[in-house]
């Protein structure tokens, strides 16, 4: 099978500071691949080109076998790579509807579109669907962003990201401000995703949650992939020794 | 499902009820001040509720509301904008001169060139504001305080500081006609005006991008809004909406005086307040503004009508605006 996303050798400097020295990473379809590493290992700037923020200075990216140039992150959204910030970028007194199809909205039929009405109704029952289909738990459509809570927006912004023709979805430490219980429903809505056939890169300094739903880990140290760790063969103490380099290729045996 | 998500369950469906009560209210408080004031009035002095008093409430008030069109718009996106007083000002002026020059093309001519330049006048002084604010990244307030000043000296320049009079009976004529016995024209403008900025604001893609940039300015920008595109649009609008009232201020008084306009923006920015927008962005709609519109010019009528001196309204509008504003952070605490 040919992996959705392929990335080699992917180094990057900013002035005489090497953020990034070696990376070697791919996610295959329906794979949900975690990428960790201690503060400073590279994750956020890996994260970055591959989101279309920053040009890698050496190396090359693949999108389903083809090689190919992320010039902005408009640009990597257009090629189908869906990036859930931290932030969520969500516009808080907007409702949810609106948020999630903002830059995307349907128009409405006909001379009316055309002067830029919209269709809010089939947007309505659009968001219904989606929210559904991810088993989402958000009680109103209509309300705004503001009068929801931190999971319910985490998954307000995840629909988001999923909904588009998506080829890979990235999240970037998605439970890091939420709750336990909220965590969980996250945690949920990633194996949602999965099941969708959709990739997931998830970021997190969580390593639990790692276990709990990614098929495969990525460890990053000092701005080079360390290892790729199949979820099933491996358990928690080795992934932190990796992670703090007590465990490393040069003294692996 | 056990005892204690079903309790959590109907805890949650009451806070959504009283949210929605509490909406309800914040959105009719105001409405209610404002039959409240015309009631109070209405008892003191019968003849506040009387068609000429009407007529002259609801002309006095197309100013305000036209301004207050512009502001909703821009103070929405989490901007002001301080010059559209000087805005009215100047596209009255530039109209008036406008049209005495060239009134050899016969009056009805002279009249057009008058509103077209005029509301062109107005439309560049919103694209000086948008392109100041997105591309020299200067805050719509010291922007709109800069062209603020420059539109009204422009006035004064144009005008030699004095009155431009002469202006064709016939604008009069228009400005001051009655329709149905009830509506002055600058009204029923006005509330053409008012339908289609209101649909406009609610119903379409430019309306949804205003509240969305007013939100979360960098999250329409990554959702692949042109942000500064839509700013300068707005601010455009704005100018465009002052000229026009500037221009229905003409047609009343045919007379252009440089001194209209001063410090009306503040009126309007109170009625927009007023009327429950956020002035850190994302909230607000023409319906607000239209009543606290309505509350600032009849407490202006009704004062004068009561025989109060009319500078109580300036006090008046101040506890308002405090209280609004007040009202509105009870109601939206941040979570």
């Amino acid at each position: 099978m040919e992996p959705t996303l392929q990335a080699t050798g992917i180094a990057k400097y900013f002035g005489s500071i090497r953020a990034l020295e070696h990376v070697d990473f791919e996610i295959y379809p329906g794979e949900v691949v975690a990428v960790l590493g201690d503060n400073g290992a590279g994750k956020s700037t890996f994260i970055k080109i591959l989101s279309g923020v920053y040009h890698p200075d050496q190396g090359e990216i693949r999108l389903n076998g083809e090689l190919v140039r992320l010039n902005s992150p408009m640009d990597a959204r257009k090629k189908g790579i869906e990036t859930v910030y931290q932030d969520l970028a969500l516009a808080p007194q907007v409702d949810v509807t609106s948020n999630i199809f903002l830059g995307r909205e349907m128009m409405r039929k006909g001379l009316l579109g055309k002067i830029g009405f919209l269709d809010r109704k089939a947007m309505r029952d659009q968001v219904k669907n989606m929210l559904g289909q991810l088993k989402a738990s958000v009680k109103s459509v209509n309300q705004v962003v503001d009068e929801l809570s931190g999971g319910q927006r985490q998954a307000v912004a995840i629909v988001r990201a999923v909904s588009w023709g998506t080829n890979l979805v990235i999240m970037d430490e998605p439970t890091a401000a939420l709750g336990v219980e909220e965590s969980a429903k996250t945690l949920e809505l990633i194996k949602e995703v999965k099941s969708k056939g959709i990739p997931v890169i998830f970021i997190t300094h969580t390593i639990p949650f790692a276990f709990d739903v990614a098929d495969r880990i990525v460890v990053l140290r000092l701005g080079k992939s360390v290892v790729n760790l199949m979820t099933h063969d491996t358990h928690m103490d080795e992934v932190v020794q990796w992670i703090t380099g007590s465990k490393s290729v040069e003294n692996n045996y | 499902m056990s005892n204690r998500a079903v309790t959590k369950e109907t805890t949650h469906q009451v806070n959504l009820t009283s949210n929605r009560i509490r909406k309800g209210l914040s959105n009719y408080w105001t409405l209610s001040i404002l039959v409240l004031i015309i009631a109070i009035f209405g008892v003191i002095e019968p003849r506040f509720l009387s068609r000429s008093n009407w007529l002259s409430t609801t002309t006095y008030m197309t100013e305000t509301m036209l301004l207050g069109i512009s502001e909703t718009f821009v103070i929405i996106t989490a901007g002001i904008d301080l010059s559209v007083g000087a805005i009215e000002g100047l596209a009255g002026v530039v109209a008036a001169l406008v049209i005495l020059k060239t009134l050899a093309f016969g009056t009805t001519l002279s009249l057009i060139f008058g509103v077209v330049f005029g509301l062109v006048v107005g439309m560049l002084v919103g694209l000086v504001n948008g392109l100041v604010i997105t591309k020299m990244k200067i805050t719509p307030f010291i922007t709109t305080l800069g062209t603020m000043g420059v539109a009204t000296g422009l006035t004064f320049i144009f005008s030699g500081g004095t009155d431009v009079v002469g202006l064709p009976a016939s604008l009069n004529v228009i400005g001051n006609l009655v329709v149905a016995s009830w509506f002055n024209f600058t009204v029923i403008i006005t509330m053409i005006v008012l339908a289609l900025a209101g649909i406009w604001l609610s119903k379409t893609r430019f309306g949804q991008y205003t509240y969305a940039i007013g939100s979360n300015a960098e999250a329409s920008r990554r959702a692949g809004i042109r942000v500064d595109n839509h700013l300068i649009k707005v601010y455009m609008l704005s100018g465009l909406i002052a000229s026009l009232s500037g221009i229905l201020l003409l047609t009343r008084f045919a007379t252009a005086s440089p001194l209209t306009g001063a410090n009306s923006e503040l009126n309007a920015i109170a009625a927009v307040v007023i009327g429950g927008a956020s002035l850190f962005g994302g909230r607000g709609t023409m319906f607000g503004t239209l009543v606290g519109a309505g509350i600032i010019s009849v407490l202006v009528t009704g004062l004068v009508i009561v025989n109060v001196q009319p500078y109580w309204q300036v006090v008046a509008i101040g506890v308002i605006i405090i209280l609004a504003v007040w009202f509105d952070q009870l109601n939206h605490r941040p979570s």
